[in-house]
C-alpha cells in the first residue's frame, strides 16, 4: 500500500512540476496564442 | 415688351434666391456630403430642412467614397462575397491573437466535429463502457469469484518488486484521472450542467483540464517504465496459444500452464502500451495545438497503399485545416481511450474482486504460492525450480475421515514438501512425521523466493499425524521471508 500511495504522490508531483515548467518554458496559452494587445489577466 | 420686361425681372428674382440659398448651404465635408448634426437638430426641432442633397444623391458612382476608404464600399464586390471568403477561409484576416487557427473565423468541418462528438463518440463510447460494466456484472454473478481451488499453502513468492509497482501504480492511477477527467470534457455539458448548473460545473471544467493535462506526463513516464521492465516478459510464448484455447480457465475447472504473464495479461499489456502510445501521441498533439499535425501526413499516406477504398472510406483529404487536425486528433484520442478504459475495467475486475489472491501481487508484492502454482505454474517452475503437477484440486475437507487421509496423501504428493524429500504419495503419507516437517525447512533454504514456515518441528509433527488433511494447511501465517 505504501508503494500505491507513493506512486498517486509521484504523480501529483510530476503534473505540478509539469505545469511550472511548461509555464516557465512558455508553453502556456496564452504566451502561445495572443499577441501584445491581448490582455488575459486582468 | 412689357411682357418682355416681366420676365426678365422674375428670371432675376429667380436666380437671386437660388444664389441666396447656395450661399446658404451648410458645409457638410466633414461627413463626407452626409446629414450634419445641424441638419439633424433642424429636423427634429421642426424646421424645414432642404433634404436635396440627399433625394439626389443616388445613382452617381463617381460620388462614393473610394473602396481603400474606411468608409467606402465593396466597389465591385458584394457582401456574399465577402462571406464566402470567411466561410472558405480566403478573406484577408487580421487577428490580434496569434497561431493558425487565429485568422481561421468560420470552420466549416467544426460542424461535423462536433455533431460526432455529441453523438456517436458519446453514445457509443458510453455504451462500451457501460456494457462492460453490465458483462462484468453478469460473469461475476454466473462464475462468482475465482477462488484458489488449493489448500493455502501460507508461504509467499515475490512476485513484482517495488520499482514494479509504482510504475504500475502510477500508470494506473494517472490513467484512472486521465480516464475521469476525460469523460468530464466529453459529458460535463451533457449531464453535469443540468445537474449541477453552469457555475459548479465550471469550477469542475477547469480543474479537470488542468488535471488531465499535466497528469499526462505521468501517464507518459510510467508507460515508459511498465514497457521498460515487463517487455521481455510479455513476448508471445507457445503456451500462450494453449492458454488461448482453454479461454485462460476461466469457465472451467483447472488452469491451463503459465509463465510470469499469461496471454490474458499479455494481451493486457500490449493493449496498455500500443493504444496509451496512441494516446499519447494524440494527447501531445491536442497539448501542443497545431504544432503536431498527424492526420493530413496518416491520410496520405493510408490513400496511398489502398487500404482506405478496401475498408469502404475511399480517398481520405490530405490537406485539412488547423482545427480539422486538431478535431480529428481529439476524436481518436477519445475513441482510443474509451477502448482502453473498457479493456482496464475488466483488468481492475480481475485484479480484485474476480480473483482471490490477484491483488497481493500488486498489493504487496507477495502472492500466494498456491495461487501462483495454479495460475503461473511454469513461472513458479523457474521461480522454485521445480516441476509443477497441475491437477484439480481434491477437497480433503468434504471427504469422508477415511477417505480424507487418501486425498490428503495424494495432495501432499503434489506439495513441495513431498517433493522435496521425493516421496509417493503413499510413503508421504506413512512417512515418519519428522521427516515430513523437515522438508519445507529444507525447501525454503534453497529457495530464496519462498518464505519458509518455520513451525517447531513436534507442532507439524502432530498436525501430521492427527490430522493428515491438514498438512498443507498446517503452516504458520506470518513468517519472514527466507532471502
Amino acid at each position: 500500500m505504501k508503494i500505491m500511495f507513493a506512486a498517486f504522490l509521484a504523480i501529483a508531483v510530476v503534473a505540478v512540476g509539469a505545469n511550472l515548467i511548461l509555464k516557465q518554458a512558455g508553453f502556456s496559452s496564452q504566451e502561445r496564442t495572443s499577441g501584445a494587445a491581448v490582455r488575459l489577466d486582468n | 415688351m412689357l411682357r418682355a420686361l416681366i420676365a426678365l425681372i422674375l428670371t432675376l428674382s429667380f436666380l437671386s434666391t437660388a444664389s441666396a440659398q447656395s450661399a446658404n448651404a451648410p458645409d457638410r465635408s466633414a461627413t463626407g456630403g452626409a446629414q450634419t448634426l445641424e441638419d439633424i437638430m433642424a429636423r427634429q426641432s421642426g424646421e424645414a430642412v432642404d433634404n436635396s442633397f440627399r433625394s439626389d444623391a443616388t445613382g452617381d458612382a463617381s460620388q462614393a467614397a473610394d473602396i481603400t476608404n474606411q468608409l467606402g464600399t465593396l466597389g465591385g464586390n458584394s457582401d456574399p462575397e465577402l462571406w464566402r471568403a470567411l466561410r472558405f477561409g480566403s478573406a484577408d484576416i487580421t487577428a490580434s491573437n496569434t497561431g493558425p487557427a487565429a485568422t481561421v473565423l468560420i470552420q466549416d468541418g467544426g460542424m461535423s466535429w462536433l455533431k460526432f462528438r455529441s453523438g456517436p463518440l458519446a453514445t457509443y463510447g458510453g455504451a462500451l463502457l457501460m456494457g462492460m460494466i453490465a458483462l462484468l456484472a453478469a460473469f461475476f454473478m454466473y462464475r462468482g469469484r475465482i477462488k484458489i481451488d488449493g489448500e493455502k499453502t501460507g508461504r509467499k513468492i515475490t512476485r513484482f518488486k517495488a520499482i514494479e509497482r509504482f510504475g504500475h501504480w502510477l500508470l494506473s492511477g494517472s490513467f484512472i484521472l486521465l480516464g475521469l477527467t476525460g469523460l468530464i470534457s466529453l459529458f460535463g455539458r451533457k449531464f453535469l450542467i443540468p445537474t449541477f448548473g453552469h457555475d459548479a460545473f465550471s469550477f469542475i471544467a477547469v480543474g479537470s483540464k488542468w488535471v488531465h493535462n499535466n497528469v499526462s506526463w505521468a501517464f507518459m513516464l510510467a508507460l515508459g517504465m511498465i514497457f521498460v521492465m515487463w517487455v521481455a516478459e510479455n513476448i508471445p510464448h507457445r503456451s500462450d496459444i494453449n492458454w488461448l484455447r482453454k479461454g485462460g480457465g476461466i469457465f472451467s475447472k483447472g488452469h491451463p500452464p503459465a509463465k510470469k504473464f499469461n496471454a490474458g495479461q499479455k494481451l493486457i499489456f500490449w493493449s496498455v502500451i500500443v493504444l496509451g502510445l496512441s494516446i499519447s501521441v494524440s494527447g501531445l498533439s491536442l497539448l501542443f495545438p497545431f504544432e503536431l499535425n498527424m492526420f493530413a501526413a496518416t491520410f496520405a499516406k493510408v490513400n496511398a497503399t489502398g487500404i482506405g477504398g478496401l475498408l469502404g472510406f475511399g480517398e481520405l483529404r490530405e490537406t485539412l485545416a488547423p482545427h480539422e487536425e486538431m478535431q480529428y486528433s481529439q476524436l481518436w484520442h477519445s475513441i482510443v481511450s474509451f477502448v482502453l478504459m473498457a479493456i482496464i475495467i475488466a483488468h481492475i475486475y480481475i485484479g480484485t474482486v474476480g480473483m482471490e489472491g490477484a491483488y497481493d501481487a500488486m498489493g504487496s508484492g507477495e502472492v500466494e504460492e498456491q495461487w501462483a502454482r495454479e495460475h503461473h505454474s511454469l513461472w513458479v517452475e523457474e521461480v522454485l525450480g521445480e516441476e509443477v503437477v497441475v491437477a484439480k484440486p481434491v477437497r480433503a475437507v468434504k471427504a469422508p475421515a477415511s477417505k480424507a487421509a487418501k486425498a490428503t496423501a495424494a495432495k501432499a504428493a503434489k506439495t513441495p514438501a513431498a517433493k522435496a524429500v521425493k516421496a509417493p504419495a503413499a510413503k508421504v503419507a506413512k512417512a515418519p512425521a519428522a521427516k515430513v516437517a523437515k522438508a519445507p525447512a529444507v525447501k525454503a533454504a534453497k529457495v530464496p523466493a519462498v518464505k519458509a514456515a518455520k513451525v517447531p518441528a513436534a507442532k507439524t509433527t502432530k498436525a501430521a499425524a492427527a490430522k493428515p488433511k491438514k498438512v498443507a494447511a498446517a503452516k504458520p501465517k506470518k513468517t519472514p521471508p527466507v532471502k
